[in-house]
């Protein structure tokens, strides 16, 4: 036996620290060499850490999001002693611990490792842990073992837990009991197996079992409130025949809609001062009859108990890390806001002519070369102007108060990936004609969608270009990617009419939304700057006369 | 005079409005009522309660002349009875005396303020009351109109004279030798039975092709049966033409149009009864109708903000007990407690001769709904304790959903069956299936246990049938 340990690897780019974002392993999964344990992130790229041995994972050494040191270790894995024992694991699915470390052989260390950790125990306290879905049909398991309390056979299945502080241990037991199978189960000492058996039709139709403990647990429990008495005693009552026929009928008859909801005048009344619309509530008594423990189970798990009728509003709360690329966008996007008094200029531009010529082009093109976009001509005509407006293409260090105007026009172009925005740089458009623009855009777009985008293709740029292309829109507020200070907008291209000075005429137009930051770009420059972009855009030959 | 203003006014102190009254003062709002008539309503003084007592009399009066005739089973005989109806009369009016003081002092009880006199809008928070020391007006932040219903008159044959609506009939002085009814509803069969019970020659003429048009042949039928027992006519299909110009007789026309004069000495015309929507103020506040009702929604909201009403001039059935939940309910959301109507069902009773009971749906209603449904029907011919109270005739009938045996609807015919709706209304508002009425021990002897038969007679493993 032997442990072995692995650190957060030096994922290169002179990076000292790494985020970790995803684990894809957790404590007690059998491993095996090259199985990918986590991935982390530098600044925009993504690096999976494999597993170079083969073993059991005892440790894990991060949360997602945090920020991880280079060498330190994230990750303990138990190696087996020999590859024998290893390989009686290997039939076993990943992802249920018990079973894996049962068939692995384990010796006492392991042991006692697995269970140190948090793993499910079929204890019978184990039910109460269980989510909604096992808790959905046991209201029904419960009455109608209830019912069962009154018949005179005592066919002990299970004894009652030692412990049954809370009203829904008791009632999962009482429903395990209800179900024949699940009493089978019971007995295998498999008490989650056991509740997950448990379907209202097969507990209706549950034999006569000895649960009078849960139900005096039920009972005493008392949590019923003030009702406690009467809907006990009710449930006595109302429920001890149904129960002898409900084998014939299944309690779970859908409501139609329009049908006034099942339920004894109390628990209406109970349901009205709660403001609980009684159609949202699912009965599970005979006949669908809804009861007050349908109603307290209704309210406990905040209504959201789903409904034939429909529509029902949702209340669950999803909570979502951000962490990741996501975390990093949420930092700049912050960061660009925060920092920079944003001026944004949206023009409109006839793009009739740059459309035609796009189209002579791509009609004619070579077959090696890539379809042009308008990106390429935006590109071009951007370096033409900021090499009449220099200022426009920079990196503003605004902590130092320096402003580095760039010569080279490193062009980023904002990219929708499955991940999140991501934005790839074309360096240097102003040494690249249209077909090289076009060619880079397309390679890079690609690289950044795939995931494979280097550091430094991901970094750089001086002036940004976003585009929601297909997704139309007439204007867009771009935020400029922070330390730049200015990015170009593109709309999408519509047919719009236009005044020629003497009628209306169809026109393919085409808005730039752009936003410069005024602190350094004068909203006058910002509007000299997208003039002349319209101007090189709508006569595009200017864009290639030297 | 002074202003009265208060949080709540209810026009009407009859089973709907008093209730409402009553229910309000316990939740402490400050709440006045107007009735120009004595407390209690139609039920009170000239509907429910006095005729139920005319009609204990008469069966008391009947059983004697029966015993006197010397044919009785029981072997009793006795000398030939006789009744001094005024005094008979004067024995309701003590009941009702009795009751009337007691909705009086549960309304002061409650603190409830009681202003006697006609009540009228002026407009949607203010009404006009006269009184008999002058105008009363109170100002009110919510109104509930309680004002019930009124007999309908026919117009060729008014009420005056020998022409009386229930309202005299519980007040005569003496029994009509020739009594005459125009109506074949539950009003005019009670009252029917029970003067013939007294004594009368009584003829009833509907209209319509069969009596109590409300309730299945089935149902009836025990009652026409006891009806012809008791030598009472029946006429349906028969128009009542007027008066004939003696006064003293009734002019009909036949299914075939044929005219005849039916001789009486009183006619009683129990033609139904209309929502009183007039002579309250109802042109000022223009509420929005259903009908000739007043239109409600769930909540007993009339179409103006701040005005409920309740009971009779609502709408069908209309019976006190509906009026009595539905002022209950309305106090307890002027009081701001959330509710609305969801009864599942509104019990019907008629005291005829057996009593029927109907609560919620018919076999025939619930397949008309689109329900398959199963019947169970139990005898009284074969219950032990209706045999030993001479009252074999009629059964109970429960009406179940066939897919589930849900209680949809529960009916019955029988001597003293009313007091037997009690657990038909709780079996259907507590949703029981068959099997809970089926597994639910019913005492025994008593007429009940016809209840559970019936139950396991739809159950299909009825015991005693």
């Amino acid at each position: 036996m032997a442990e072995f340990i692995i650190k957060m690897p030096d994922v290169g780019e002179g990076v000292a620290e790494a985020e970790l974002i995803e684990w894809h392993v957790k404590v007690g999964d059998l491993v095996r060499e090259d199985t990918i344990l986590a991935a982390v992130m530098t600044d925009k790229a993504t690096v999976e850490i494999p597993s170079p041995v083969e073993g059991t994972i005892t440790w894990l050494g991060a949360e997602i999001g945090d920020t991880v040191a280079v060498g330190s270790p994230i990750v303990k894995i138990e190696v087996a002693g020999s590859a024998g024992e290893v390989a009686g694991g290997d039939g076993q699915p990943a992802g249920e611990p018990s079973n894996a470390a049962g068939a692995t052989g384990v010796s006492s260390p392991e042991a006692d490792a697995d269970e140190d950790t948090p793993t499910p125990s079929p204890s019978p306290q184990g039910g109460g842990e269980l989510g909604e879905p096992g808790m959905k049909g046991t209201a029904s398991s419960a009455a109608s073992s209830k019912a069962d309390a009154s018949a005179p056979s005592s066919s002990v299945v299970a004894p009652a837990p030692p412990d049954t502080p809370t009203r829904s241990a008791p009632s999962l037991e009482a429903a395990n009991r209800g179900d024949p199978d699940a009493g089978d189960a019971v007995g295998d000492d498999a008490g989650p197996n056991a509740t997950t058996a448990v379907r209202p039709g097969s507990a209706a139709s549950g034999t006569p079992t000895s649960p009078s403990p849960v139900w005096g647990g039920v009972r005493g429990g008392g949590s019923i409130a003030s009702t406690g008495t009467a809907s006990a005693d009710l449930g006595s009552v109302s429920t001890a025949p149904a129960g002898r026929a409900s084998s014939t009928t299944s309690p779970l008859i859908p409501r139609p809609t329009g049908e006034k909801p099942l339920a004894s005048p109390a628990v209406r009344l109970r349901a009205k001062e709660a403001g609980i619309d009684l159609r949202q509530v699912h009965g599970t008594g005979p006949a669908g009859r809804i009861t007050h423990e349908d109603l307290d189970q209704f309210i406990s798990r905040g209504a959201q108990q789903p409904s034939p009728a429909g529509q029902q509003p949702n209340t669950s709360v999803e909570e979502i890390k951000v962490v990741g690329l996501r975390r990093r966008i949420a930092e700049k996007m912050s960061r660009a806001k925060a920092r920079i008094p944003h001026i944004t200029y949206v023009e409109e531009v006839n793009v009739e002519a740059l459309e035609e010529l796009r189209a002579r082009l791509n009609a004619e093109r070579h077959p090696d070369r890539p379809k042009l976009t308008i990106l390429p001509f935006l590109m071009r005509a951007m370096v033409k102007a900021i090499a009449e407006q220099p200022q426009i293409n920079a990196i503003f260090d605004d902590d130092a108060g320096i402003i580095h105007r760039h010569g080279g026009v490193h062009v980023g172009v904002a990219t929708q990936t499955p991940s999140g925005l991501m934005v790839p740089v074309v360096r240097h458009a102003e040494a690249r004609d249209l077909w090289d623009c076009a060619r880079e855009v397309n390679r890079l777009a690609d690289a950044a969608r795939s995931g494979t985008a280097s550091r430094e293709e991901l970094t750089g740029s001086t002036i940004t270009i976003t585009s929601l292309g297909a997704m139309g829109g007439i204007a867009t507020t771009p935020v400029i990617n922070y330390p730049e200070v200015a990015i170009v907008g593109v709309n999408k291209i519509m047919v719009r009419p236009v005044w020629d000075g003497q009628q209306f005429i169809p026109a393919k137009m085409m808005n730039l939304s752009s936003s410069f930051d005024h602190r350094v770009i004068d909203g006058w420059d910002a509007a000299v700057f997208v003039q002349r972009l319209k101007a090189l855009l709508e006569t595009p030959a200017l864009i290639f006369v030297e | 005079m002074k202003e009265i203003s208060c949080k709540l006014a209810v026009i009407g102190a009859g089973p709907g409005g008093y209730v409402c009254a009553i229910r309000a003062g316990q939740l402490g709002i400050d709440t006045v009522i107007v009735e120009a008539a004595k407390a209690g309503g139609t039920c009170l003084n000239v509907g429910c309660i006095p005729s139920k007592a005319i009609i204990h009399a008469a069966d008391e009066f009947y059983r004697a002349t029966k015993f006197a005739a010397g044919r009785d089973p029981l072997g009793i005989s006795h000398g030939s009875p006789t009744i001094d109806f005024s005094q008979t009369v004067a024995w309701k009016d003590r009941i009702v005396g009795r009751l009337n003081s007691g909705v009086v002092s549960l309304l002061k009880k409650a603190g409830v303020k009681a202003v006697v006199g006609h009540a009228r809008f002026r407009d949607g928070k203010t009404l006009e009351v006269e009184t008999e020391t002058g105008q009363q007006v109170i100002r009110a932040e919510t109104i509930v109109i309680a004002t019930g219903s009124a007999r309908v008159e026919l117009p060729f044959m008014p009420f005056g004279g020998n022409v009386i609506s229930s309202t005299e009939a519980l007040a005569l002085k003496e029994v009509p030798k020739v009594l005459a009814v125009v109506g074949g509803g539950y009003i005019g069969l009670e009252l029917g039975t029970a003067f013939a019970k007294l004594g009368s020659k009584v003829t009833v003429v509907e209209a319509l092709p069969k009596i109590l048009p409300l309730y299945d042949a089935e149902l009836t039928r025990p009652v026409l049966k006891r009806l012809d027992e008791l030598g009472v006519s029946v006429m349906t299909g028969v128009k009542a033409k007027g008066l004939a110009s003696d006064g003293k007789g009734l002019v009909i026309e036949t299914a075939e149009g044929d005219q005849k004069t039916i001789s009486a000495e009183k006619i009683l015309v129990t033609v139904g009864r209309r929502p009183k929507t007039d002579g309250w103020g109802l042109e000022e506040i223009d509420l929005d109708m259903a009908g000739p009702f007043i239109r409600i929604d769930e909540q007993c909201r009339t179409s103006m903000r701040g005005i409920y009403a309740i009971g009779d001039v609502t709408g069908e059935p209309m019976l006190a007990h509906r009026a009595t939940a539905q002022g209950e309910m309305v106090a307890e959301i002027i009081a701001g407690k959330r509710r609305s109507w969801d009864k599942r069902a509104i019990p019907a009773v008629c005291f005829t001769d057996p009593e029927i009971v109907s609560v919620g749906l018919s076999p025939d209603e619930a397949r008309q709904g689109g329900i398959e449904v199963k019947v169970g029907q139990f005898p009284f011919a074969a219950n032990g304790r209706a045999m030993t109270l001479q009252g074999e005739a009629g059964f109970v009938r429960v009406v179940a959903r066939a897919d589930n045996n849900l209680v949809v609807g529960i009916q019955g015919v029988g001597s003293g069956i009313s007091e037997l709706s009690a657990t038909f209304s709780l079996a259907l508002e507590m949703a029981a299936r068959l099997e809970d009425i089926a597994g639910t021990i019913h005492a025994h002897p008593t007429q009940s246990e016809g209840f559970q038969e019936a139950a396991l007679k739809a159950l299909g493993h009825a015991i005693h049938i």
